[in-house]
């Protein structure tokens, strides 16, 4: 039996009554009077007749402030009370449900954080889709330049990811998309990029680099890899630099950029590649594609990691945190 | 947003692919070739899903290129286009299936010019003139009116891909054109696209 109560602006059920019959409730109310008053309004169901009594609000005292606040902070939509969530606030409704225990103010919130399991293996799958890399080719080489922030959603999971994989002395791959799936295959490309040198006694092209890791994820196409990474690296052709994805994409460019930033970073390089850049500028100009698609992008950020790419291999230039950078680009202004 | 055509004319094959390699709205390349040598007067060209445009049309170029090595002869352009058709026939009912679509367009020495028309779900038909894509929509209709099995010139092709640059609503700015007639393929970019640009009223070239 529990007595349905109004306190002040919001409906909080703190224990009901159900009074099998219009009889009984003098009864209670006699009884029932003295704590009504105090706490003020009241609505009273009658199970029997499937009718609602309701007395004016009075006085209002807030008992139970603790459980009660609790629901309004949650706001009414997440809380279910110990009704069936249809008849929460079963006004008209006629109740028809058995009351259940006293205490069961279950307050399982539904909503924001109860779907986050069945979004977990999609957000796991595109875990490193939201980053920020690029890479382009100018007369002494190739700048790749990546951002070092991993999120899961609106979850930051890591700011120092190392987004560039070494595959060898001189060859690089960028991760975008899935991390296992970037730095598994990478790392299955490295093993196959040795074999070959080994059996040809000379170096991979970056071509064919490319070419083997494209082959090699278009097998799985379809199945849900996640990978967007560009081949970097210098060969008896020049420089060389091919975007790969697990959708079977294969093209050799000037520039690429990938990732959710990818667009902040395009409109910074597009207006400031010059193909006859000093290693200097090329490398600044990198820095400050990364710096303002992290400043744009919310899921990019962390720090720039900036690597050239030249005649002898790969050298890791420098590592900037972008808070930092922003200070420094701020006092130029 | 990929477009392709071809137009037979009475000793060549004219054939021209729009440039732009994209991934979702990016451009990430402007001057991506979509034409696949086949031999030296077959051309396959080839659009369609990611990854399976490449996959297929090397396949199919190493394998015309098999026979010959093979045989000693080439495939003629309809064998190959035959071939080609049979492998995307036989892919479409499997787990693999590749969404494509092509057109093969050849110059055999004693039949002539030759322009097939090929779609994902290998459908085969020579045509004096096709096209792929949205582009298709608007050019298809232009060569329907004017196209004379006798004469179509390069002036004609620059009308066709203003009407592209005057209705569609995406921006395809370059293209890749070829010719394929006795003596082989023929790139003609340059000669093409002086053409072209004096018809949308740049008269520097």
């Amino acid at each position: 039996m529990s007595l349905f109560i109004f306190v002040g602006e919001y409906i909080s059920a703190l224990n009901h009554i159900f009074i099998d019959c219009i009889e009984c409730i003098k009864h209670y109310f006699n009884c029932a009077v003295h704590k009504v008053s105090q706490i003020g309004g009241a609505v009273i169901f009658c199970l029997h007749h499937q009718t609602i009594y309701c007395k004016p609000k009075k006085s209002i005292e807030r008992l139970l402030v603790s459980k009660m606040a609790l629901a309004s902070v949650l706001g009414s939509d997440y809380a279910d009370f110990s009704f069936d969530t249809d008849k929460s606030y079963a006004f008209g409704s006629g109740l028809a449900a058995e009351p259940t225990s006293i205490d069961n103010l279950s307050f399982a919130i539904k909503g924001a954080l109860g779907s986050a399991e069945q979004d977990d293996v999609e957000k796991k799958i595109e875990f490193l889709h939201g980053t920020t890399t690029l890479a382009f080719k100018f007369d002494h080489g190739v700048i790749v330049a990546v951002d070092s922030r991993a999120t899961a959603g609106a979850y930051i999971a890591s700011q120092t990811v190392k987004k560039v994989i070494e595959i060898n002395p001189y060859l690089l791959g960028t991760m975008a998309g899935g991390a296992a799936d970037c730095s598994f295959w990478e790392r299955l490309l490295a093993r196959q990029c040795r074999v070959y040198e080994l059996r040809n006694k000379e170096r991979i092209s970056v071509a064919a680099a490319s070419k083997l890791l494209a082959n090699m994820v278009y097998q799985y196409k379809g199945m849900g890899l996640s990978m967007g990474t560009m081949v970097c690296g210098w060969d008896k052709r020049g420089p060389g630099l091919y975007y790969v994805d697990s959708e079977g994409n294969r093209v050799c460019g000037d520039l690429f950029a990938v990732g959710s930033g990818s667009m902040y970073a395009y409109g910074v390089i597009d207006s400031g590649l010059r193909q006859d850049m000093s290693v200097e500028d090329a490398c600044e100009l990198g820095r400050r594609a990364i710096y303002q698609a992290t400043y744009r992008d919310a899921y990019s950020g962390g720090q720039v990691n900036l690597y050239h790419v030249h005649g002898e291999g790969w050298t890791r230039v420098s590592q900037d945190d972008v808070l930092l950078l922003h200070h420094k680009y701020q006092e130029k202004l | 947003m990929e477009y392709l055509i071809g137009i037979q004319g009475p000793d060549f094959v004219l054939v021209a692919a729009d440039s732009v390699a994209a991934s979702s709205i990016i451009k990430m390349k402007d001057d991506h070739d979509k034409m696949f040598k086949l031999s030296d007067n077959i051309l396959l060209l080839c659009v369609g899903e990611a990854g399976d445009t490449v996959q297929f049309a090397e396949y199919i170029q190493k394998n015309v290129q098999l026979y010959k090595m093979r045989n000693g002869y080439e495939l003629s352009p309809t064998a190959a286009a035959n071939f080609t058709r049979k492998n995307l026939a036989d892919y479409l009912r499997s787990r693999t299936p590749y969404h494509v679509n092509l057109l093969l367009a050849g110059y055999d020495q004693a039949d002539g010019p030759a322009l097939f028309y090929m779609d994902h779900l290998s459908a085969l038909a020579k045509a004096p003139f096709a096209a792929h894509g949205y582009g298709a929509f608007l050019t298809l209709s232009i060569l329907d009116r004017y196209y004379k099995p006798g004469g179509w010139t390069g002036e004609q092709d620059a009308s066709l891909l203003s009407i592209l640059n005057k209705r569609f609503i995406l921006n395809l700015p370059s293209f890749n054109v070829r010719a394929i007639d006795k003596e082989g393929v023929h790139d003609l970019e340059k000669v093409f696209k002086h053409a072209y640009l004096r018809s949308r009223g740049d008269f520097r070239y």
